[in-house]
């Protein structure tokens, strides 16, 4: 119909752009990677020998509150905003878990999903003060981090409770890693949601607001769901966390407030929106958690831990940064 | 001329049809009773200067603003636009002025958005998503642009296509296109001339915005003048200046005003030896009075030679000397104590430099602020009085200088920085396509403040994307191709075709 515009060009081949598009993902892997190596050899420095499966364990355990935190963070952070009510939602869904969870399995189950959905509930009511009140993300969930908080403190006053065994099994098994299962089910679901119509509107919005409404993509529908996504992890971090400590404590969650947005930075998640994964965020995540792990091998003052952690985590970004920025000059 | 009636001749009605338009921003009425109609397979252009209304009405027909007043018919049916998905319905399909692709997503992602492929489980379908996007572009003769490139990663011109192509790809009945032109090369331009005539044959109907005249009378069926936000006549065949004079409301003789002669050869700027990233062995002389221009086709390292020498982008190699004395450029702070100001439209025409937020005023005294204040504070009524004259001077249309910059027309921002530098005493101003995208009744006023500032003893670096404007604007012109220059041209071998000419030749053997 038309004629030629200009002398075609030779086509790369869609693995070839799909990697460099995920240039982030692939440094937050290899991030991942200089960390395990560089725990090893603390570790084999102090114990003359290597970490095996109870680490391994221990470590995935204690990092599944965090991965799902960061999932859910990433898709806000996504639409160009922020979630810090993440650390509350958690504190009030891990004391009500611990509140009210017997040992039976209707229970477990029940209570599983009335806590997600609390989550979900919490998180919509983000959305709504985010997307159709057009507040701004940091006030917002500042102000319902503080409210969740309370009432975290209002249903477990002091840290107590109880998580039935059977139900600590089933999230983190203390003996095996099984836990990586959910986060290999986290990773399908990731790929479904970025696959979906959801996804992309999420991702649009984040893009370029004005672009994706001349697209005619509901905005505020979009980042209703957004926050209400990141409520139901933050839930999930929630039960992961009640599960692991065996019993409830409505401040434990505070810290995932923080730690999130680091995970998703150093998971190549772009905070101004629009561009990274959550399975990069996953695994930013297990990137501070080794951070954690490396220093308490290699013997410093635990008085000093936070500052290291500082030091490695500007580190970890400088260099992050300063590879990606190479590779973008490469393309 | 001929006023005329639908050319369906009153049996069908029009396609579209939009009755007594009224729509405010602000305090800012943007349409005040606007009638238009196009009918089914003619290719009907909307022209008036900026701020006459025509975007306003193109995006109301395409679903995106809500009218204040007035009514919208497709087909002779009134409908109730809420969102772009309803025009889409009806077979209405817009491309806007400004980009609404998405950057972070590929050119297929783009292109086939909330159309994706879907796969067994209803996920999209990433390898047939490419695959669709690539066979969709190559039916448009677009075998240039790769679809898995993320759009961010392609020129701008290749991501106008793409947004022209997005739309096309819908088979839209009614096809609005609100500037399509203004980032197209010459080539890319007679590309969606044959698209839009094939519409044409198939009895679609295309209405189109643009600034450029040669272009509407060489495709237009029909053209609908607007003037304040109403229109003032729809015309078959009517000549270019008057339909300016119907535009403007006023008669103007001379677009391009005499350019009087240079007296001495003074030096202001010299540039020798110039090389860095996008440009190589750039070499000029710059002189008090003059006006020289700089041309050749976009993405032939204007830009970069602008920046380098306002010391927003490194010099690898060579010198730049102003007033005799070379100049080290760390970065724009030393190009403007050298005495050099730079207005720079960016190709997206987002205004670099510009603090959009900010009031004119704020804007104007950004370049000058330690000099009008004391002990750190600026002293309001010295910055009142300074940017009152400046703005008389450059006839800066503002409703108040304490309005935020971003509320004023193109041109007006372009205003807007020049006068940040005659404030700061910038003696050599470098302006980069400073008159894309602005009426013709501002553009000459920008023409006449330019001869006004080089005949007040300044000198002018003026990159323009209209070869005629420097043709008849520059004393010399130097057109630029791959990064270097091509030819310098002076009068009398001085003109538009020269100009063109010189900057098409065969690629300089490396």
């Amino acid at each position: 119909m038309s004629p030629e515009l200009a002398a075609p060009r030779r086509r790369r081949s869609l693995s070839v752009h799909i990697v460099g598009q995920n240039a982030g993902l692939l440094l937050v892997f290899a991030m991942l990677a200089a960390a395990v190596a560089l725990y090893c050899l603390f570790y084999w420095m102090q114990q003359r020998s290597f970490p095996g499966n109870f680490e391994l364990t221990s470590t995935v355990d204690n990092t599944m509150p965090l991965a799902m935190a960061a999932i859910g963070q990433t898709i806000v952070v996504l639409t160009r905003g922020l979630d810090l009510s993440v650390g509350g939602i958690i504190d009030l869904t891990n004391a009500l878990a611990a509140v009210h969870m017997q040992d039976s399995l209707g229970s477990m189950l029940g209570w599983t999903v009335l806590v997600l959905l609390a989550g979900a509930a919490l998180g919509f009511l983000n959305g709504l003060l985010v997307g159709v009140g057009r507040l701004q993300p940091i006030v917002v969930t500042l102000a319902t981090l503080s409210i969740f908080q309370g009432l975290a403190i209002r249903v477990l006053p002091q840290p107590g409770g109880a998580i039935p065994p059977g139900y600590t099994a089933l999230l983190v098994n203390m003996n095996q890693p099984w836990a990586l299962l959910y986060l290999v089910l986290c990773a399908g679901l990731w790929l479904a949601f970025r696959r979906s119509a959801i996804g992309v509107a999420i991702i649009a919005v984040g893009n370029d607001e004005a672009a994706a409404r001349a697209n005619g993509i509901n905005v505020v529908r979009s980042r209703v769901i957004a926050y209400t996504l990141s409520g139901v992890f933050a839930a999930a971090a929630g039960l992961f966390l009640a599960a692991t400590a065996t019993a409830g404590d409505a401040t434990s969650g505070n810290g995932f407030t923080l730690s999130s947005i680091v995970a998703v930075v150093l998971g190549g998640v772009n905070l101004f929106g629009g561009r990274g994964s959550a399975i990069g965020a996953m695994a930013g995540g297990f990137v501070t958690t080794m951070i954690v792990n490396i220093l308490f091998f290699s013997r410093i003052d635990p008085l000093y831990q936070s500052f290291y952690e500082g030091l490695f985590l500007i580190i970890a970004v400088v260099v992050g940064g300063g590879i990606g920025r190479m590779l973008r000059r490469r393309r | 001329m001929t006023e005329s009636e639908p050319a369906a001749g009153g049996v069908l009605p029009p396609a579209v049809e939009a009755t007594g338009l009224v729509k405010s921003f602000g305090g800012v009425r943007a349409l005040a009773g606007a009638d238009f109609a196009a009918a089914a397979g003619e290719v009907h252009a909307l022209v008036g200067e900026n701020g006459a209304g025509k975007s306003t009405l193109i995006k109301i027909l395409g679903g995106r603003l809500r009218p204040d007043a007035g009514s919208v018919r497709f087909g002779g049916e009134a409908i109730e636009l809420h969102g772009p998905d309803q025009a889409h319905l009806r077979g209405a399909w817009t491309v806007f002025q400004e980009l609404t692709l998405l950057p972070w997503m590929t050119v297929a992602e783009n292109l086939l958005l909330r159309h994706e492929p879907r796969g067994a489980l209803g996920f999209i379908h990433r390898r047939r998503l490419s695959r669709d996007a690539d066979a969709a572009l190559e039916r448009l003769g677009i075998r240039h642009i790769d679809p898995d490139a993320l759009v961010e990663d392609i020129a701008l011109a290749e991501r106008q296509i793409v947004e022209i192509a997005r739309v096309v790809i819908k088979n839209p009945d009614i096809l609005l296109l609100d500037e399509p032109t203004s980032s197209l090369g010459e080539h890319e331009v007679a590309w969606l001339f044959d698209l839009i005539r094939g519409l044409r044959a198939r009895g679609k109907c295309v209405v189109f915005t643009s600034h450029r005249w040669n272009e509407i009378a060489s495709i237009a069926d029909r053209i609908t003048i607007f003037r304040n936000g109403a229109d003032v006549g729809t015309y078959r065949g009517i000549e270019e200046s008057e339909a300016v004079t119907l535009m403007t409301g006023q008669r103007l003789d001379t677009l391009f005003p005499p350019l009087p002669p240079l007296a001495a050869a003074t030096p202001m700027l010299e540039a020798r030896d110039l090389a860095g990233q996008g440009i190589d062995e750039v070499g000029f002389t710059l002189h008090r009075g003059e006006i020289l221009g700089v041309g050749g086709l976009t993405g032939h390292g204007h830009r970069e030679l602008f920046l380098t020498l306002f010391g927003a982008q490194r010099a690898g190699r060579g010198t730049i000397r102003a007033g005799g004395k070379a100049l080290r450029l760390r970065g724009p702070r030393d190009a403007i104590r050298a005495g050099l100001g730079i207005a720079l439209v960016p190709e997206d025409r987002k205004t670099e430099g510009l603090l959009l937020p900010m009031a004119v005023r704020d804007n104007l005294t950004l370049a000058i602020l330690d000099r009008i204040s004391r002990l750190g504070v600026v002293r309001a009524g010295r910055e009142r009085e300074m940017t009152r004259q400046i703005a008389q001077a450059l006839q800066i249309k503002a409703p108040s200088l304490l309005h935020p910059a971003g509320g004023l027309s193109g041109g007006n921002q372009q205003k807007v920085l020049v006068g940040r530098w005659l404030l700061a005493e910038s003696r050599i101003l470098l302006l980069y396509d400073v008159t894309r995208g602005v009426d013709i009744a501002t553009k000459h006023e920008i023409y006449q403040l330019m001869l006004r500032l080089v005949d007040e003893g300044r000198a002018i670096l003026f990159y323009s994307s209209d070869a005629e404007e420097l043709a008849h604007l520059c004393h010399r012109v130097l057109v630029m191709r791959e990064g270097r220059i091509a030819a310098s041209l002076a009068r009398p071998a001085l003109s538009a075709e020269a100009i063109v000419a010189a900057a098409v030749r065969e690629p300089l053997v490396a």
